[in-house]
């Protein structure tokens, strides 16, 4: 037992438990008690999936090395045109190219 | 049990296995990524189980790597489940007429297909049902537990994760959520202040703040904006289309 969980880990994993059932709840108790919310903040809230999301990739795509903007580049492409599937396999294949076949 | 709620259990299991199929690398990848960052088999599946948001597992599991404060952590995980306020708050009106006990257990499982099934099944004029939302839901959240245990003992075998590409995936599958927001208002400009933040965040001030300063560029963005029309709409007049 004491080898399959840390306390530490254990804790941040049910706070980020906690959390995120907070979010999954929090709209519909909102919502249920308001008539309205302010344009601005919706218009703020509405931007927060692809502003934090963005954070993930951008430093990676540009810090990461040439093997990793390259393939980022190629799958933002695909990306455009297809869903996430293909796009993560397009990715895959144009990485393991880079890394194995001309890198 | 009535033809009706027969036909209910089977609509919901066909959707959620539809789902789970397509979710199933994701969680194959938060299991071997997991254990690629130090988490056990049990403590992946652990978050699987208590989180089930594959966004958040997988940046949450990134940054444990990171020697990150934990509270850092635990507000990362908020910040990517944030848009769950949002749907929870959209589906407050098909999903009013459920006991308080079946707003607050169906509710745990809501994740962006549970939310998407939900809203087209009210479109199309149907009423949600507890059952049919609970059969949806299980039907994606046990095939997620399993997969991640799976890819939490694959991960156990995978030396490298650079040599066979998997350090790639992440990145890649956060750009395609990005890409799959593009229709909002204000993307180009909010995505484009992230990226310049988070990417001048992470030279100035270094990893895990590029995260928190790049999302409040893109949000500040969105704040100040001109608003377009149709986004400053009532939202009590949603909330009570069906009461």
């Amino acid at each position: 037992m004491e080898n399959m969980f840390h306390m530490q880990t254990l804790l941040i994993i049910a706070a980020g438990a906690v959390a995120t059932y907070l979010t999954r709840v929090g709209g519909y108790v909102f919502i249920t008690r308001m008539k309205r919310i302010p344009p601005r903040a919706e218009a703020a809230l509405n931007a927060v999936p692809a502003a934090v999301l963005t954070t993930l990739v951008a430093p990676a795509a540009v810090t990461g090395g040439w093997d990793v903007s390259i393939t980022m580049a190629v799958a933002f492409l695909v990306g455009l045109r297809l869903a996430l599937l293909p796009m993560l396999a397009v990715g895959w294949v144009v990485v393991m190219l880079l890394r194995h076949v001309i890198g | 049990m009535t033809p009706d709620t027969k036909e209910e259990i089977r609509d919901a299991f066909r959707r959620g296995i539809a789902v789970a199929i397509a979710a199933s690398p994701f969680a194959v990848l938060f299991g071997a990524v997991s254990i690629d960052n130090g988490l056990t088999v049990a403590e992946a599946t652990l978050m699987s189980a208590t989180l089930y948001a594959g966004a958040s597992q997988l940046v949450g599991v990134e940054l444990f790597n990171h020697h990150v404060a934990p509270w850092l952590v635990v507000l990362s995980i908020f910040a990517v489940n944030f848009r769950h306020v949002l749907y929870s708050a959209a589906i407050a009106p098909h999903i009013r007429h459920l006991t308080f006990w079946q707003k607050a257990t169906s509710l745990f499982l809501l994740t962006d297909p549970q939310f998407a099934e939900t809203e087209r099944r009210a479109d199309a004029g149907i009423r949600v049902s507890y059952i049919w939302l609970m059969v949806l839901g299980f039907s994606v959240y046990v095939p997620w537990l399993c997969l991640t245990v799976v890819g939490g003992l694959l991960g156990n075998l995978i030396g490298d994760p650079r040599a066979i590409g998997i350090d790639v995936l992440l990145p890649v599958y956060f750009m395609g959520l990005v890409l799959g927001f593009r229709k909002r208002a204000n993307w180009l400009p909010v995505v484009l202040a992230s990226g310049v933040g988070s990417v001048l965040a992470m030279h100035f001030v270094g990893s895990p703040w590029h995260v928190s300063l790049g999302a409040l560029a893109g949000v500040a963005v969105a704040a100040l904006l001109p608003l377009d029309k149709e986004s400053a709409a009532p939202v009590g007049d949603v909330a009570e289309g069906e009461a």
